[in-house]
């Protein structure tokens, strides 16, 4: 076995550009699973099951397929309807789409823990619809779902490296980059190894504080 | 698309079958000694166990992928064959997931119970097997259930290496048709169809499992907020 440090001084000025963009999609993939999932998880609720249904099929559909061959359809498949993204956003939509149908989950759980009895005050109060979901049920609710969406953020980290598989340059792509001009694959490979358990293992912690502190 | 074509995809499945078998069986392996390990009286192998979990969950699947099949035989002179280092790189990883899970459903066992065995006078081991576990494993099979299915999704990541399971024989595909919504439309709808028959399969297992105790099936919202995450680090635990 041997460790090259020079290899690991090279590869450094690549590592920031992927991070910077690892990091991009994770917060705007973020941003759409957060956004998207509250919308299905409000669609789920609806008393038509003209909507329910479809809205269960596609999500639970694209819940139990992978996340590899969503980007290789959205990839391959939007340019072919017309659409041509780069490969960037096609990766941030796959992935916040992805994660949008475990998010929508989450707020479900959250909407389903909040007491019935807020709901009975929210009708004998005569509350419209809106202000009982935005006044009433989601301040109560979101709360209780922070922690479990900052462990999808987590999970979403750890999945951000199959957009190299779309010609996406995270750190997974650079590093693979660079061992393959380099001949050099012990190094790069480690270090965004490490590099993802010193960035998953602290966001852990802060997930389990914030839970602690915010559901009681 | 023509029967030639279809053949390509047929191998696509059983290589994605053997290779969930196979990865399924070491994760589970895995999952239950170093859970196990994580309830141990003995600081220095609970302290090995949870490293190991932090470990493994922290890095990505595809980066452990890379990793065994790049730096393994570069590093140590191990060249493993394709399924096999497969099968090593999403046993390890996902069986640290499962470990989670174990030790969740162990912590979550009336501690009573535990100090019966003690009063009994069992050994720790006959604790675990024989008043511990029978309780444990039923409540592991619900979000064991769902690690199944993120470990069916983790199997398509092998065809970035060149594997021919089921997401590579769509590329292959691709490559001959020049047209992908078709395919991958066909694999995804295949990927589904397998993960819902694990999931019946899961279900059906839970009800046998807990006809025995007397517990309800499902779970309610808040184990579902509470519940051990199977993607994410450092979720809570159902302790």
């Amino acid at each position: 076995m041997t460790w090259d440090w020079g290899a690991v001084a090279d590869f450094m000025p690549r590592f920031w550009d992927g991070l910077l963009v690892t990091l991009q999609i994770l917060v705007l993939g973020s941003l759409i699973s957060f956004a998207l999932g509250l919308v299905w998880a409000l669609l789920m609720r609806t008393p038509t099951r003209w909507v329910r249904w479809p809205v269960g099929v596609v999500t639970e559909f694209i819940r139990n397929t992978p996340l590899l061959v969503q980007l290789f359809f959205f990839f391959y498949v939007l340019p072919e309807w017309g659409l041509t993204w780069s490969a960037l956003t096609t990766g941030v939509c796959a992935i916040g789409l992805h994660y949008s149908t475990y998010t929508m989950q989450v707020y479900r759980a959250g909407i389903e823990a909040v007491p019935a009895g807020q709901w009975e005050a929210a009708t004998a109060l005569n509350l419209p619809v809106r202000h009982t979901w935005t006044a009433v049920i989601l301040p109560q609710a979101i709360r209780r779902v922070v922690p479990a969406l900052g462990n999808y953020v987590i999970a979403m980290l750890k999945d951000t490296p199959i957009l190299m598989s779309i010609t996406v340059l995270e750190l997974l792509g650079e590093a693979r980059l660079f061992s393959q001009q380099n001949f050099q694959f012990t190094e790069p490979l480690t270090v965004i190894g490490v590099a993802f358990i010193l960035i998953a293992y602290p966001a852990s912690l802060l997930v389990r504080a914030l839970e602690r502190r915010l559901v009681r | 698309m023509t029967t030639g074509l279809w053949e390509l995809v047929l191998k696509g499945i059983w290589v994605t079958v053997q290779l969930l078998v196979l990865s399924g069986l070491l994760a589970a392996a895995v999952a239950f000694v170093v859970g196990m390990a994580r309830t141990h009286r003995l600081w220095i192998v609970r302290f090995l166990a949870g490293f190991y979990t932090e470990v493994f969950r922290g890095t990505s699947a595809l980066i452990m992928i890379f990793w065994v099949f790049f730096v393994l035989p570069v590093a140590f002179g191990w060249q493993l064959v394709p399924l096999w280092a497969g099968t090593l790189a999403l046993g390890l990883t996902y069986g640290a997931y499962g470990a989670e899970i174990v030790r969740g459903a162990l912590n979550s066992v009336d501690p009573a119970q535990r100090e019966g065995g003690i009063a009994l006078s069992f050994t720790p081991w006959q604790r675990m097997r024989l008043v511990l576990l029978p309780q444990a494993v039923p409540e592991m099979i619900p979000p064991f259930s769902n690690l199944l299915i993120e470990l069916l999704k983790g199997t398509a990541l092998v065809s970035v290496m060149g594997m021919g399971d089921l997401a590579f024989s769509a590329n292959l595909v691709r490559l001959a048709l020049q047209e992908s919504a078709e395919i991958y439309t066909y694999i995804l709808l295949i990927y589904f169809v397998i993960a819902f028959l694990l999931t019946r399969g899961m279900r059906g297992l839970e009800r046998k499992l807990k006809a025995g105790l007397g517990k309800p099936v499902g779970r309610t919202p808040e184990q579902e907020l509470r519940r051990p995450e199977t993607t994410a680090v450092g979720a809570g635990g159902a302790s």
